[in-house]
C-alpha cells in the first residue's frame, strides 16, 4: 500500500483545523470519525478525521485509531482494485488521522428505502402501480446488495459495519452503490467472520427497516446467486443460520 | 390514584415497589442475596433467599407506606428475562397474594422495566438506551412500538464479566462486586492491553474475561501490575466498547439522547464516559443512581402501570416465567 503522504511534516504540512478551509461543510459525526465535504484545488472531496475520543484512554484511542485508519485505507485500495465502487483515495494523512476521498453525491440506501416505503404507504394518493414499482424497486436495490457485499467477501475483505447508512447511490442511481466506511473493516478468509458480517447488517436491516424480513431475504438471495463462488456463499449463509442463534435470550428451542 | 405492586426476582435483587399513576413512587424496597468472595450466586439458593424474605418485604413495604393491601389496584411481577427458580419463587407468591386479596396480575418484561424507569426518573424522550447489567448488554432504540436492540453481547454480559473478574481476584460481593471493582479502579494507574472486540454494535466480552483472568493468575506478570490496575484496565476497556457502540446506534438512528439503565449504569467512571462522548457530539445524556438502577420493583410497578392502564392484565393461568424473554417482543402500546 502506498501512503500518498509521508509522515513527514516537512514535505507536506498537516491542515491544522479542516473548518479553516474554503466551503468546507461539516457532514455527520459518526461514532468514529467527522465527515467534512471541502474543496481541495478545486476538487469535491471528502475529509474523514479520526478526532480523540475524550473518553478513550489515550493509550487505547491511539492504538484504536491508528489500527483502523490503516484498515480502512487498505480495504478501499483492495475494493478500488478488483472493480467495486467505492470512493477514491486521494490522500492520507497520518498525523492527524485524516483521510481525504472522493465526494459521492447521492443518498444513501436508507433513505431511498424509506422513500419507497413512504410511496407504498401513500395508498389515498397513489395508484397501485406506483406502489408495485415503488416494491420492485425495494426489491431490485436489495438484489444488488446482496450481489455487490458477495463480490467484497470474495475478496476477503469483511466489512464489519454493514448498515444501510453505510451504502450510498452514486448520481442516485439504484444500479450503482458505493460502499463507505471501512472503518471496523479486515482481511479474513473465515466463513464465520464473514457470516458474522452479515449477521450485523441483518440486524441493522431488520432495526432499521421494520417488517423487513422479506426484503432482507432478497439480500440473501441474492448473495448467494451472483456470488463469485456460489459454494462459499452457501457455506457462509449456511453458517449464518448458526450465528443467529447465538444471540442471548432468544427462544432457540421449544 | 391507581397504585401498583411490583415484585422483582430475576436475578440475586428481591425488590418491592409500590408505584402511583403519576409515577410517585411511594416504596420501593430491596433485599439483596450477597455471597462470599470468590463465590456467585447459585439459582437454588437464590429462590431460597427470595422465598425466605418476600413476605416480610411485602408487609414492610405497606407499612412503610402506610397502605393497605386493599389500597393496591394491581400486581406487577417480573415474568422474564432472569434466572428461573428465582424468577418462579416470585411468581407463585404474587399468584398467592393476587388471589388472597382478588387483585389483578401484570406479567411484566425485565428489560423493558429498566427503560420505562429511567425515562420516568430522568424525563428522557427518546433516548438510545444503554442497557448494561450482570445478565444483560443491550444498545436500544425505540421505534414503531417496539424497543428495538441495535447492538447486544454476543457471548456474556458486562455486568458478568465483571461480578467474575471480582471471583477471580476473590473481592467481597458486599455490596456488589461491580461497585468494589470501580473503588479499586479508581487508584489503578497502568493501563494493561486487553482484547477490544467490536463488530459493528455488537460486542464480545468472554475474550477479555479470559485474558485478564489469566493475567491475574500469572505469579511473574503480575510483579508489573497491581490488582488495581487490572481493574482499571478492565472497566476502561469494557466501557469504551460499550461508549463506543451506544455512540454509532445515536449516530445511526440520529438521537440525541441516550439513557444508562441496569446495575453497570451506576458506575460513576461509565457515566463520566458518556457524558464525554456526548459532549463531542452535542448530545445530552440521562443516568440514574443506584435505587433505581439496579433492579428494583418500583420498576416493574410502574412498566405494570403502563400496561394496566392500557387495560393489560395477564390471566392467573397465564401467569408463568421464561428466562428467555427478548426486549424486542414486547409490543409498546403507551408510547407513540
Amino acid at each position: 500500500m502506498t501512503t500518498l503522504a509521508t509522515t513527514n511534516n516537512n514535505e507536506i504540512k498537516s491542515i491544522e483545523n479542516i473548518t479553516s478551509l474554503p466551503n468546507s461543510v461539516l457532514l455527520s459525526q459518526g461514532a468514529e470519525a467527522k465527515t467534512y465535504k471541502i474543496d481541495l484545488y478545486g476538487i469535491k472531496c471528502i475529509v474523514k478525521e479520526r478526532f480523540v475520543k475524550a473518553y478513550r484512554h489515550p493509550t487505547l484511542d491511539q492504538k484504536i485509531s491508528g489500527k483502523r485508519i490503516l484498515q480502512e485505507v487498505r480495504s478501499l485500495n483492495k475494493c478500488k482494485k478488483n472493480g467495486i465502487d467505492v470512493p477514491a483515495l486521494l490522500l492520507v494523512d497520518v498525523p492527524s488521522n485524516r483521510i481525504y476521498m472522493e465526494y459521492i453525491d447521492g443518498i444513501t440506501v436508507k433513505q431511498y428505502l424509506y422513500n419507497c416505503f413512504d410511496q407504498s404507504k401513500e395508498t389515498s394518493t397513489t395508484t397501485t402501480q406506483t406502489q408495485t414499482e415503488a416494491h420492485q424497486q425495494q426489491i431490485d436495490i436489495c438484489a444488488e446488495i446482496g450481489k455487490q457485499i458477495a463480490r467484497i467477501h470474495d475478496l476477503n475483505i469483511v466489512h464489519g459495519d454493514l448498515t444501510t447508512s453505510n451504502m450510498l447511490l452514486r448520481n442516485n442511481s439504484k444500479s450503482n452503490i458505493v460502499f463507505i466506511d471501512f472503518g471496523l473493516s479486515y482481511t479474513s478468509t473465515m466463513t464465520e467472520d464473514k457470516a458474522v458480517d452479515m449477521y450485523v447488517l441483518e440486524r441493522a436491516f431488520i432495526s432499521t427497516h421494520p417488517n423487513s424480513e422479506l426484503l432482507f431475504k432478497e439480500i440473501l438471495d441474492s448473495y448467494q446467486k451472483n456470488s463469485p463462488s456460489p459454494k462459499v456463499a452457501k457455506a457462509i449463509l449456511d453458517k449464518l443460520d448458526q450465528v443467529r442463534l447465538r444471540g442471548r435470550k432468544k427462544l432457540a428451542f421449544g | 390514584m391507581v397504585l401498583v405492586m411490583g415484585f422483582e426476582g430475576s436475578a440475586n435483587k428481591l425488590g418491592i415497589g409500590i408505584v402511583g399513576d403519576d409515577g410517585t413512587i411511594i416504596s420501593n424496597i430491596r433485599h439483596t442475596y450477597i455471597t462470599p468472595p470468590g463465590e456467585g450466586f447459585l439459582p437454588k439458593d437464590t429462590a431460597k433467599h427470595h422465598r425466605s424474605h418476600i413476605i416480610a418485604l411485602v408487609q414492610r413495604a405497606l407499612k412503610e407506606s402506610n397502605l393497605s393491601y386493599k389500597d393496591i389496584d394491581c400486581l406487577a411481577y417480573t415474568k422474564g428475562p432472569g434466572m428461573g427458580p428465582p424468577l418462579r419463587s416470585v411468581a407463585v407468591t404474587v399468584r398467592m397474594l393476587s388471589q388472597l386479596w382478588n387483585k389483578p396480575i401484570v406479567a411484566v418484561n425485565h428489560c423493558i422495566a429498566h427503560i420505562e424507569m429511567g425515562r420516568l426518573i430522568t424525563g428522557a424522550q427518546d433516548p438510545t438506551v444503554l442497557y448494561v447489567s450482570g445478565g444483560n448488554t443491550q444498545v436500544i432504540s425505540y421505534s414503531l412500538n417496539k424497543y428495538r436492540i441495535f447492538g447486544e453481547t454476543i457471548d456474556i454480559a458486562v455486568g458478568n464479566c465483571l461480578d467474575r473478574f471480582a471471583r477471580v481476584i476473590q473481592i467481597p460481593n458486599d455490596p456488589s462486586p461491580g461497585y468494589n471493582i470501580e473503588q479499586l479502579a479508581r487508584k489503578g494507574k497502568n493501563l494493561v492491553e486487553l482484547p477490544y472486540l467490536t463488530k459493528g454494535m455488537d460486542v464480545s466480552f468472554s475474550g477479555i474475561l479470559s485474558s485478564i483472568e489469566l493475567l491475574a493468575k500469572d505469579k511473574e506478570k503480575m510483579k508489573q501490575y497491581t490488582v488495581e490496575d487490572l481493574c482499571y484496565s478492565l472497566q476502561e476497556t469494557l466501557f469504551s466498547m460499550l461508549v463506543e457502540t451506544a455512540e454509532r446506534a445515536m449516530a445511526h438512528c440520529g438521537q440525541k439522547e441516550i439513557l444508562a439503565v441496569g446495575g453497570v449504569g451506576c458506575n460513576e467512571r461509565l457515566q463520566q464516559m458518556i457524558n464525554q462522548m456526548v459532549s463531542q457530539r452535542d448530545g445530552k445524556s440521562f443516568a440514574i443512581d443506584e435505587r433505581y438502577c439496579i433492579d428494583n420493583g418500583a420498576m416493574i410497578a410502574w412498566a405494570g402501570y403502563l400496561m394496566y392502564k392500557d387495560g393489560v392484565t395477564t390471566p392467573l393461568d397465564e401467569t408463568t416465567t421464561t428466562q428467555r424473554f427478548r426486549t424486542d417482543q414486547v409490543e409498546v402500546t403507551w408510547r407513540d
